[in-house]
C-alpha cells in the first residue's frame, strides 16, 4: 500500500479552498442564529418576557422551551439535558432562548431586551463540596482483584496520598457551529461540525418530532474536535435546527470563543485518593484507588470516562490485589465530557505518581521502579478486569528507547547539573502509556459504507467515520484503493452523510480506521467477489477449453487479471462499463463489528478491549526556580501502531498528542469565580501549548516490525494514547523540584504543574530543609 | 453604511459596509473569500492572519475604515496553483491536521520569510507564537518554514528549477 502520502486536504489546506461548515455557500435568506443562556449557576427562573425582543427590527424569531415541537432534550444516553430551560437552570451558560435575525448586531439587540427574572439557590462549585454532600450523578462503581485490605496490612511498605488532576478546554481552532438549511415539507439538510452525525440526526428528529429520515446531517470536516464535538456539538445542531424549523429559513450558529468556552463542558477534573502496598524492592503488591470526577450538571458521557479511567488506573503495570473505586458527582457547572484519552489520562496520573512516589521513597531511579512492575510477557499478564495482555510491546520499547534517548547517561547530566546550579534545576522522566482500544460499551464498537463505482471508474468511498484531522479520510483512501488495487486519485472519500451511511457511532474511542477501514474493506471484498465472477465469465467467453476462475481474478496496477493467465486483463476503466453492461451491482454496503470482545460492566469482569496500544517517552526539562517556568529540552518518544497505514500522519498524531497533553499537564487551568462564572474564557487568560513550547529537541518514532493480529492492514490506532505520553513531562518537573531538595523530600505536587503549582511546592521543600537543619542543629548541640 | 475600497489579491473591491466592520467579515462574506477563518475575534488566536500592505495583521480586530485603499492579501492570493513555497513546504512536510489555523499559520510565516528569509528557530518561535494550533503541529510548522527558507534560497542562487 502506498503509505507515505500527505493527508488527503492538505493542498486544500493550505490554498485556503478547504470547506468547514461556516464556509458553506448559503442564500441571503441565511439568518443568524444566537442561543441566549443563564446568568446564574443555579437558580429558578421565576418568570420572563420576550416581547420587546421579539420587536426588533431584523429579528425573525425569539423561541422559549413552550415552542419546542418535540420532545425538550438533548442527553446523549441518558436524558437529562433539557435543550431549552423550562423553569430551572443549573449552570452558568444553560441554554434558556434562541435568536433568528438577519444580523448578529439585531440578535444582540434583541438579547438585550429580554427580562428573566431569576430566584437564586445554592450552587455547588466544586468538587470538594459535592463530595462532602454526597452529590452523586449515578452509583459508584469498583472493579476489584484480590483482598486488597488485607494485603495492605501485610505489605512491608505503605504510602498513601491523594492527587488533583485539572479540567481542559477543547480549544478546537473553529467553534461549535450549524448550518440548517430547511428541505421541502418537514425535510431538514444540516451541516454540523460533530464528531456523531448519527447522535445529531437522532436528537434532531427527537426535538423537532419528526422521523430521522427527515433529517440528514452531514460533515465534511470538522476544524478540530478531540472529543469536544462527540456530544456537545449536538447542541448547536439541536439550536440552530430549531430555528431553522421555525423560521423556514437557513440558519447558522457559530458560537463566539468566549460562549463556547463558558457553555461547553471539559475534560472532567478529578481528586483521586490512593493507598499502595509495595516491598522492599519497589515491586507493588496492591492498591486500592478511589477516583472521584466532577460530572458537572448532567450525566453526559460521564460514566463511560469514569469507567475508562479506572480500566486504566493500572497503566502498564501488573498488581497483584488490587481495587478501584469510581464515583462521579454533581456539580452546577457544565457538563463535563469526552476529551482525548477519555478518562484514561486521568487514571494513569494516578498510578504513575504512585509509582515516582514508590521510588523516591526507597532512593531509587523511576525507571528501574517502572520496568520492575511492567505487566509480563507470560506471566502476571492479567489486568485487575480479567483481561489478558497479548502482544505486550512495553518491554521491547523500553529497551529500545532507554538506549536510544541515552536515558542513564542523561540522568547522570541532569544530576551533575542540579549539583552545580542554584536557580535552575533539570528533571528527566520515562512514563509508558498502554492504552485500551474499542468503545468500552461493546455493542457501539460497529461501522458501516457505502463504495460506489461509477461507470467511469471513479470511486466513491462513505462511511461512518467523520474527518477532524486526525486522517482518517486520508487512511480510508489508502485502504480502499489498496484493497480494489487502483491508484489513489481515482478514489474519493465523501463527507460523512447520514443518509449514506445510518446508524453510525460517533468517531471517538481511537477507533475510526479500525471500524470503518474494516467495513470499507467489507464493501469492497463485497464488490470484488461480484465483479471476479462477471470478470471471470468474460474473460472465459474466449477460452472455452481453458477457462478462468473467479478465485484467480486479482485487483492491482488498475487492472482486473487472471492470475493464472496474466494475458488475460483488462484495465479498471475499460472493465467497469463492460460490467455495467453485465448487469454487476457496482455499489456495495460493508460493515464490521469488533469481534471476540465482551464487557460486564456490573462485575467489572471481561475483555473490553480488542488490544491495546503502547507507547512511551522520555522527557527532560529545564527550571527556572525562582520564576516557575520550564522549558523541554528534549523528548524522545516511541509509540507503537502496529504496522502504520501512513506514518506521516501517525507521526503527527503522536507529536500532537504529547504536545496536547503537555497543555494538561502544565499551563491548561481553568477557574471558575464563587459564582460559577468562567473565569479563564479566552485565549488571554487560559494557556494552550503554542510554539515556543514545545520541546527544543522532539524526536519521535515508531515501533518497527509489530504488526498487530486482526485489524486492518495490521495497524493499530492511534489518536489518543500519545497524549498521555505527557505524563513524562510533567513526571520531569516533579524530578526538577524534587532536586531543589536534593530529593530529600515527597515534593507536593498536582496536575496542571502551573507555575503556581511548582513555586509553592518548591517553597515548600525549602522551608522542609530549613526545618530539617534546624532540627539536626538542635540535636547536635 | 460607507464605501471602502480595497485591492484584494491583485483586484480592486469597493465594498459598501459599517466603517467599523471588522476586515474578516467584509473578505469572508462580502468577497466570499473563505480561506481566512474566525477564532476567537480578540487576535489572540491567529487564524484570522491576512498581509495589510505585506504585513501580518489580525483581520478579525481590524476595522475596514482602517484599511481603506491599502493592498490586501489573503492565503487565496499567497498564489494561484499552490506554487509559492511556502505551500509547498507545507504540503511536503505533511504539516495540516484538521487545517482551520493552517491559512494564518501561513500567512504570518510569509510575512517572516519576508522580513528574515532565513529564519532560526528562536525567530519562527518569536513570530508564530501568537498562531495556535492545537492539533499541536508546531514541529512541523517550524520544519516546514526553514524548507520554504532554503528552497527560495536556492531558486534565489539559480539552484532547482
Amino acid at each position: 500500500m502506498e503509505n507515505n502520502i500527505p493527508h488527503e486536504s492538505a493542498a486544500k489546506h493550505v490554498s485556503g479552498e478547504a470547506v468547514y461548515v461556516d464556509d458553506i455557500l448559503v442564500n441571503d435568506q441565511l439568518l443568524v442564529g444566537r442561543v441566549v443562556y443563564s446568568s446564574h449557576a443555579h437558580a429558578k427562573v421565576k418568570s420572563f418576557d420576550l416581547s420587546q425582543a421579539k420587536k426588533v427590527p431584523g429579528v425573525h424569531m425569539v423561541m422559549c422551551f413552550q415552542d419546542i415541537p418535540g420532545h425538550n432534550q438533548m442527553g446523549p444516553v441518558v436524558k437529562d439535558e433539557i435543550c431549552l430551560a423550562i423553569d430551572e437552570v443549573t449552570f452558568v451558560g444553560q441554554a434558556i432562548f434562541l435568536i433568528a435575525a438577519e444580523t448578529e448586531e439585531q440578535c444582540i439587540n434583541a438579547e438585550r431586551l429580554i427580562k428573566v427574572e431569576y430566584e437564586p439557590f445554592e450552587a455547588i462549585l466544586t468538587l470538594e463540596k459535592a463530595i462532602e454532600k454526597n452529590l452523586l450523578l449515578g452509583p459508584p462503581s469498583t472493579i476489584k482483584r484480590g483482598d486488597v485490605d488485607s494485603a495492605l496490612k501485610k505489605a512491608p511498605h505503605t504510602l498513601r496520598g491523594e492527587l488533583r488532576t485539572g479540567a481542559q478546554e477543547h480549544w478546537y481552532l473553529e467553534s461549535q457551529v450549524c448550518l440548517c438549511i430547511p428541505g421541502e415539507g418537514r425535510e431538514i439538510n444540516v451541516y454540523s461540525s460533530t464528531q456523531h452525525p448519527s447522535e445529531t440526526q437522532a436528537l434532531i428528529a427527537e426535538l423537532l418530532g419528526i422521523g430521522k429520515h427527515e433529517v440528514i446531517v452531514e460533515v465534511r470536516r470538522m476544524g478540530g474536535a478531540f472529543g469536544g464535538k462527540e456530544t456537545q456539538a449536538n447542541h448547536t445542531a439541536c439550536w440552530t435546527a430549531l430555528l431553522c424549523w421555525a423560521t423556514k429559513r437557513p440558519v447558522k450558529i457559530r458560537l463566539f470563543r468566549d460562549d463556547d468556552m463558558k457553555i461547553t463542558g471539559k475534560r472532567h477534573r478529578f481528586l483521586s485518593k490512593y493507598e499502595v502496598g509495595f516491598d522492599d524492592e519497589g515491586k507493588l503488591l496492591t492498591a486500592k484507588f478511589e477516583l472521584n470526577s466532577d460530572g458537572g450538571a448532567a450525566v453526559d458521557l460521564s460514566f463511560a470516562i469514569m469507567q475508562r479511567a479506572m480500566l486504566h488506573a493500572d497503566n502498564a503495570y501488573y498488581i497483584p490485589d488490587f481495587s478501584v473505586m469510581g464515583r462521579v458527582f454533581k456539580t452546577n457547572l457544565p457538563s463535563n465530557t469526552a476529551f482525548r484519552g477519555f478518562g484514561g489520562p486521568q487514571g494513569m496520573a494516578v498510578i504513575e505518581t504512585v509509582i515516582d512516589r514508590v521510588a523516591r521513597y526507597l532512593k531509587k531511579d523511576p525507571a528501574e521502579i517502572r520496568v520492575k512492575n511492567f505487566y509480563g510477557l507470560e506471566s502476571n499478564n492479567v489486568t485487575h478486569y480479567g483481561e489478558t495482555i497479548e502482544n505486550n510491546r512495553l518491554f521491547m520499547i523500553y529497551e529500545q528507547l532507554i538506549t536510544s534517548s541515552e536515558y542513564h547517561n542523561r540522568r547522570r547530566s541532569v544530576n551533575e547539573f542540579n549539583a552545580s546550579n542554584e536557580f535552575f534545576k533539570k528533571g528527566l522522566a520515562i512514563t509508558p502509556v498502554k492504552f485500551g482500544i474499542s468503545f468500552t460499551t461493546s455493542f457501539l464498537n460497529q461501522a458501516g459504507a457505502l463504495v460506489i463505482i461509477y461507470k467511469d471508474g471513479s470511486i466513491l468511498v462513505n462511511h461512518g467515520g467523520t474527518e477532524m484531522g486526525q486522517g482518517l479520510h486520508t487512511k480510508i483512501q489508502q485502504v480502499a484503493a489498496a484493497e480494489l488495487g487502483v491508484s489513489l486519485d481515482r478514489v474519493k472519500v465523501n463527507a460523512t452523510n447520514t443518509s449514506k451511511v445510518p446508524n453510525t457511532s460517533a468517531t471517538a474511542a481511537s477507533a475510526g480506521a479500525d471500524l470503518n477501514g474494516m467495513a470499507v474493506k467489507n464493501a469492497i471484498d463485497i464488490l470484488k467477489s461480484r465483479i471476479a465472477e462477471t470478470m471471470a465469465h468474460i474473460f472465459s467467453e474466449q477460452y472455452h477449453d481453458d477457462p478462468t476462475f473467479r478465485d484467480s481474478i486479482v485487483f492491482e496496477n488498475d487492472s482486473i487479471i487472471d492470475s493464472k493467465h496474466p494475458n488475460r486483463r483488462v484495465s479498471f476503466t475499460e472493465a467497469i462499463p463492460l460490467l455495467h453492461l453485465h448487469q454487476v451491482p457496482l455499489s456495495a454496503t460493508g460493515f464490521y463489528k469488533t469481534p471476540n470482545i465482551g464487557w460486564d460492566k456490573q462485575k467489572g469482569f471481561g475483555k473490553p478491549f480488542h488490544y491495546y496500544a503502547f507507547g512511551m517517552a522520555v522527557t527532560e526539562v529545564l527550571l527556572d526556580i525562582l520564576t516557575g517556568h520550564h522549558t523541554i529540552v528534549r523528548t524522545d518518544i516511541l509509540h507503537d501502531v502496529g504496522d502504520s497505514l501512513n506514518e506521516g500522519i501517525d507521526i503527527g498524531q503522536v507529536e500532537g498528542g504529547y504536545i496536547q497533553g503537555v497543555g494538561w499537564c502544565t499551563t491548561e487551568e481553568i477557574k471558575w469565580d464563587d459564582k460559577g462564572n468562567l473565569m479563564t474564557h479566552s485565549p488571554d487568560t487560559y494557556k494552550i501549548p503554542s510554539v515556543q513550547d514545545i520541546p527544543r529537541d522532539f524526536r519521535t518514532a515508531l515501533l518497527r516490525g509489530v504488526p498487530n493480529p486482526d485489524t486492518i492492514r495490521k495497524s493499530k490506532a492511534v489518536a489518543e494514547p500519545p497524549l498521555m505520553l505527557a505524563l513524562s513531562c510533567w513526571l520531569a518537573i516533579k524530578d526538577a523540584i524534587s532536586a531543589v531538595a536534593n530529593h530529600q523530600f515527597e515534593p507536593e505536587f498536582s496536575l496542571p504543574a502551573t507555575n503556581e503549582v511548582i513555586l509553592l511546592s518548591i517553597e515548600k521543600l525549602k522551608k522542609n530543609m530549613e526545618e530539617r537543619i534546624t532540627l539536626d542543629f538542635v540535636v547536635q548541640r | 453604511m460607507a464605501s471602502f475600497t480595497i485591492k484584494v489579491n491583485g483586484t480592486r473591491h469597493t465594498v459598501t459596509v459599517n466603517p467599523d466592520t471588522p476586515l474578516l467579515w467584509v473578505l469572508r462574506d462580502t468577497l466570499g473569500l473563505t480561506g481566512t477563518k474566525f477564532g476567537c475575534g480578540r487576535a489572540f488566536c491567529g487564524v484570522c492572519t491576512v498581509h495589510i500592505s505585506g504585513e501580518a495583521t489580525r483581520s478579525c480586530v481590524t476595522s475596514i475604515e482602517s484599511v481603506d485603499g491599502k493592498t490586501i492579501t489573503t492565503i487565496e492570493g499567497l498564489s494561484s496553483d499552490l506554487s509559492h513555497p511556502l505551500q509547498q513546504a507545507w504540503i511536503h512536510e505533511d504539516v495540516p491536521q484538521c487545517g482551520y489555523c493552517q491559512s494564518g499559520q501561513i500567512m504570518t510565516a510569509a510575512a517572516l520569510l519576508a522580513q528574515k528569509p532565513k529564519p532560526s528557530d528562536d525567530d519562527i518561535d518569536a513570530a508564530l507564537a501568537g498562531n495556535i494550533c492545537r492539533c499541536g503541529t508546531y514541529n512541523r510548522i517550524r520544519r516546514a518554514i526553514h524548507r520554504a527558507a532554503n528552497e527560495v534560497q536556492s531558486i534565489q542562487k539559480g539552484g532547482r528549477r
